[in-house]
This record gives structure tokens, sequence and C-alpha cells, in this order.
């Protein structure tokens, strides 16, 4: 056992156990029907126990669980105008954003953060599907483009955990135009020659699918998750037929050529670790007992500094490696 | 015969009045009606300005999906010479509802790419009605790099109902085929500039118009969705497309306002299907405009700028 499990994740879960589940102790999973104890399916990554089926799961206990230690540093997301379109259908968009806010906790679907993966500097975006859908508007459009501007200036990988209904149609054209602004994003990552590494969620549609989403290095998809740009509800009523069993899962997507991997949400952590430090140059994972990660922001500013320095100095062997 | 909209029926009356009077001034050369027929085609005249010069959201949808209206084919026939198709992905098909090749533009050796709706029932469906599948995503990009590597501007027209909602579609990956396309749009270092003829339907349109400059014809409309879809979606009534097109700022003079499209070009009394030869004109004057923008700047700052365009966009709202 190492410190990550014997000291901080039972800290970290009786966060969770006293913040989230006040009331409903058991869930009950959809695909099985396994009445699920809440500590033991959030301890599982809000994986079904029984049938391995994944639930949704908010960015934060993602991070939780991806990053050492569970530390991890919000990115600052510059916050677009308000209700640019003064949109309104049978409620004004202000309030169906606020209900959401109010809901979720968090200012909008997606999150952004910096920390370490079995030692491995990396930004991470997670998309919430539970704002909204996860739908694509200005601020997911900026939170992208946030998170891949500090994966360029601190030179880490960054990985995007999509989930998505689509596009925020109440942002209309302008949610529209975030495929051109997420794409230029992820040119910026291409350019510095970082890793840019996609985890597609469940559901993962639209006109997020059509951009950002299937422009990654490696494209990794959770077991069962749903990716695809037309719904199968649409295509059905288009072409008037019944689709194949799995059609536009991740495992069909898998056997049609479109993704790399399917990967459990348990494995991810150990996954992306692996893969990035092949990427990148660095050694294999040291799996086992590590110091904890500096907690203390100051010292953990100055670390960086040194860092900084660091790497602004040229290492040859690194570099030889990125060319070949 | 023109193919009045439901919103034109008073006009149909009396353009068809008008019409009925002539017919039996041909039938029986005694009877004079010229007076008369001619009062009515002022009134008509005076109907269309007044309906085109107030035109809802709604109505400019119909008008953008209009039969007549002039498509991709007939601006590629009429603006350019020495048009010759480039067909295929090289993979898997040539998609039939793109259309792209080499051709000149007042004698400038250009790339057009473009979707094609048909203009009957046999064009249509040889033309998926304008919905592009993956193939054809992937020969606009195939194009694409080939304007890039020669120096040849790109030309876009824009008409699609929006991506095929098909079974292969999916399976052949439609969504990393459209997100390629934006991606190789942002990766030109030649200008490429759009003209949205019709509808601007979703990825599929962005898919071409990630653009140095995008005009817009006065009533066509570009949009995240259909009216009908957004209908369905947020009113769970796909008969609430009025409200829909309303809310969505589909029409070119919000997207102006927007500063999403740079331009309007604006069209012929009554709409492009009734002057299509004017349209066309006036849509190759807006096309070698924005061309001229960007003669003599290097690759480099060609690129910066779209890039830079794109990040910019949204930072301010409808200014009232
Ligand atoms: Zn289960």
């Amino acid at each position: 056992m190492n410190w990550i499990s014997n000291y901080v994740r039972p800290k970290i879960n009786s966060l969770f156990s006293r913040r989230e589940v006040p009331e409903n102790l058991w869930t009950k999973c959809d695909e099985c029907g396994t009445m699920l104890f809440h500590r033991e399916l959030a301890d599982n990554l809000q994986v079904c126990t029984n049938c391995g089926h994944h639930m949704n799961i908010t960015p934060r206990e993602r991070f939780n669980a991806l990053f050492d230690g569970g530390v991890f540093t919000d990115v600052a997301v510059p916050k677009p105008i308000d209700d640019p379109l003064r949109f309104r259908d049978q409620k004004k968009y202000p309030d169906r954003l606020k209900a959401a806010q109010k809901a979720s906790g968090e200012t909008e679907a997606m999150l952004v953060v910096e920390g370490e993966i079995h030692r491995t500097p990396v930004v991470a975006a997670c998309q919430d599907f539970s704002f909204m859908a996860g739908s694509m508007g200005m601020y997911v459009g900026n939170a992208i483009i946030a998170a891949a501007e500090r994966a360029v200036a601190l030179g880490r990988p960054l990985i995007l955990f999509s989930a998505a209904g689509g596009a925020r149609m109440q942002e209309g054209i302008l949610s529209l135009m975030q495929m051109p602004r997420t794409t230029v994003a992820v040119e910026m990552l291409k350019e510095a020659g970082l890793p840019y590494i996609v985890v597609l969620t469940h559901p993962t549609t639209g006109g997020v699918t059509a951009s950002y989403a299937m422009l990654g290095d490696v494209q990794i998809a959770e077991p069962n998750a749903l990716i695809c740009f037309a719904g199968p509800r649409v295509i059905e009523q288009t072409i008037r037929e019944t689709l194949p069993e799995g059609f536009q899962r991740a495992e069909y997507l898998l056997d049609h050529g479109m993704l790399d991997r399917v990967t459990p949400r348990g494995e991810q952590r150990d996954e992306l670790a692996t893969i990035l430090r092949m990427l990148t140059g660095e050694g294999p994972i040291v799996y086992g007992d590590l110091p904890a990660p500096i907690q203390d922001e100051a010292l953990a500013e100055a670390v960086q500094a040194v860092e900084e320095t660091v790497e602004a100095t040229p290492a040859p062997a690194a570099d030889g490696d990125k060319t070949t | 015969m023109t193919q009045y909209l439901d919103f034109e029926k008073p006009l149909s009356e009396i353009e068809g009045k008008a019409e009925e009077l002539r017919a039996m001034a041909r039938a029986d050369e005694t009877v004079d009606v010229e007076r008369e027929a001619a009062l009515l085609d002022a009134k008509a005249r005076d109907l269309l300005t007044s309906l085109y010069g107030g035109l809802s959201p709604w109505q400019k949808a119909q008008v953008a999906r209009h039969a007549d209206r002039p498509h991709c084919k007939d601006y590629i026939e009429t603006l350019f010479t020495d048009w010759t198709p480039l067909a295929g992905d090289r993979n898997f098909a040539d998609d039939h509802a793109v259309m792209g090749g080499l051709a000149r533009l007042e004698g400038r050796a250009v790339v057009v790419i473009g979707h094609e709706k048909g203009h009957d029932t046999r064009t249509r469906i040889e033309r998926n009605f304008g919905m592009a599948r993956p193939e054809g995503y992937r020969k606009a990009i195939r194009l694409m790099e080939m304007a890039d590597r020669f120096g040849l501007p790109v030309v876009s027209l824009i008409d699609t109902p929006g991506a095929y909602p098909g079974k292969g579609a999916e399976e052949r990956g439609q969504s990393e085929a459209i997100a390629r396309s934006t991606q190789a749009c942002l990766r030109l270092g030649v200008p490429l500039v759009s003209v949205i003829i019709g509808e601007g339907g979703s990825g599929g349109a962005v898919a071409f118009a990630t653009a140095n400059r995008v005009a817009m014809l006065e009533h066509s409309i570009y949009s995240v969705i259909s009216p009908e879809g957004c209908a369905s979606i947020l009113w769970k009534d796909a008969e609430k497309m009025r409200e829909a097109a309303e809310a969505l700022r589909l029409t070119a003079q919000d997207l102006l306002k927007l500063s999403v499209i740079d331009r309007v070009v604006p069209e012929p009394l009554g709409g492009a299907h009734r002057n299509r030869a004017e349209t066309v004109r006036a849509v190759g004057e807006a096309i070698e405009g924005m061309l001229a923008e960007f003669d003599g700047r290097p690759a480099e700052d060609i690129r910066a700028a779209r890039r830079t365009k794109f990040l910019g966009m949204g930072s301010t709202g409808l200014v009232a």
C-alpha cells in the first residue's frame, strides 16, 4: 500500500460522504439493478461493482482520483459575456444557467486544473455532463483555450475528458463557433509539440465530437460510452431501420478504427501516465511509497520557479528523444 | 413558373391575375389588358418590397431553402472559367454532395469547394440534398492541402442542411472528418473566403467556413441547429420553429452584428431566386473583394489572422 490509499484517500472520501451524499445512501445501477452503497460506489469511481457500468462522475471527483494524493489546482477560465444572444425559449437562458450553477456548485460545464499523475505534471480539463448536459458554449470554448494556453506555458501535456449532449443551443451561432475556436486550441498544443490525450466519456455527441474531442494524439474511451455526431434516434428517423447492437458505443468505434483504446475508469490513471511518460521522454512510472507532493502553496511556487529555470536550460537528451 | 412560399400567397394571387390577363390578350388580340396588368405589376412590386423588407427569421429560412435559389453549381458554372472538378477522398468514395476542383476567377487560379443540393428529384438524390458524408469532408481536406502546397486561394460556397445523419456516415467517422476539415481550414497559409449562399447548417458548414472572410447572402441563414430541430428540443414542439428561428439569431443581419460574418451580400428584390443572374454576379464581386484583401500578405500572417479572428469571436454580444 502506498501513502495515497493509506492516508489521503480516506480523508477525501470522508469529505465526499459529508458533502455529496447526505440522504441517498444507496444508488441503483441503471444497467444491472444492483443496489450500491454510496461509499462503495464512490470508492469505485462511480462504476458499478457488480457489472462494471460506468455512471456519471463529477469533474472534481474524477480529478480527486486521477491526481497524486487527490491534489490539483484550478486553472482560471476567462468568463464570457452573459447571455450574448439574449436567448429565451420557455425559460430565460440566464435562469437555466443559474439553476445549473446552484445544482452543481460549479461555474460552468468544464473544469480545468493542473496537477501530477504518477509524478507526471499535466493540465487536465473535464466536461461536466450534469451541468446543462455538458453543452459547449463560450465558456467551454474559453476553458479549452485556457487549458491549452496553460499547457503550452508550462510545457505540459493536456488530458481532456469529454462529455456533452452537443452544442449550447442558447448561445446559437456562438456555440457553433466553439468548433473552430477549440480547434485553434488543439493546434497550439500540436505546434508546441505537446501530447493531447482525449478520454471520451458517456455521452460525447454533436459538435463536441466533431471538434476537439476527435483530435487527440491518442483517443481513449470509457466502456460503453455513446460517441457520435448524429444521435441514434435521429439516424433511425432518417433511414428508418433499426441500428445494430452497440452502434456508436465505444467498443463499436474501436472496431471501426475511430479509437485507440477503450479503458475502464479505474485503469485510466496508470494508463494515462504510462502513455504520457513515453511520449515526453520520461522513464516508467515508479510505483510504491513516495513522499506526498508539496501542498504548501508558497513552497510549491518556489519549486515551480526553480523547475521553470531548469526547463529553460537546454536538456540535450530529452530534446533528442523528441525529435526522433 | 415561380414557386411561391407560404408567406408569398397574396403575391401569387396578384401575379397570377396579371398573368391571366396577359394570357387572355394573347388568345384574343382585340382585348387590351396592358394598363390593368401593369397596375397589378406595380401592386405586386409594392407587396414584394414590403414583404422582403421585413422578412422574419423563419421566412428567411424558407427563402434560403427555396428550390429555385441559385446553387453551388450555378455559381461555379457562371463565375469561374477552366472549371476542373476533382473527385474522391482516395479512401472510400467520391461524395457528390460536395463539389470541389480547380478553376479560375477573373483569370486567377483557385480551389473551389462547395455543397450542392441538386435542383430536381434526380439530382437531389444524387447530391444527397447537400448533406455531405465523411468522404465529402475528406475530399475537401485533400483539395485544401493541395491549394496550400501550390499557393492557390480557396473559395468555399456553403449550402447545406448539415451533416448526413446516416449509419455509414457515422461508422466512417464523420465527427473526425468534420474536425479534421475545420483543422485543415485553420492550417491554410493561403486565403480562404466563404460565402453562405443558402443554408449554413451546423458542423457541415463550419467544416468549410472556418475562413478568413465569411460573407452571407442577405436572406441566407447560418445556425448551430435548424429552427425545427431547436424547436423540438427546447420547446418540445417542432411547430415552434418561428420562435426558435427568432431566438437563434441565424440571419445574416444578426450574424454581422455578432461579428461572426464579415459582410452581407444584398439579394435582388424578392430574393435570389427572382433574379439568379444578378445574385451570382453580386456573389462573384464579393468573393473578388474578399480575396483582394489578402493580396501580397505572407502565409504566416494569413494563418495567424484567421486564428486570431476565431479566438476573439464572441467577445461582444449583440450590439443593440
Ligand atoms: Zn451494474
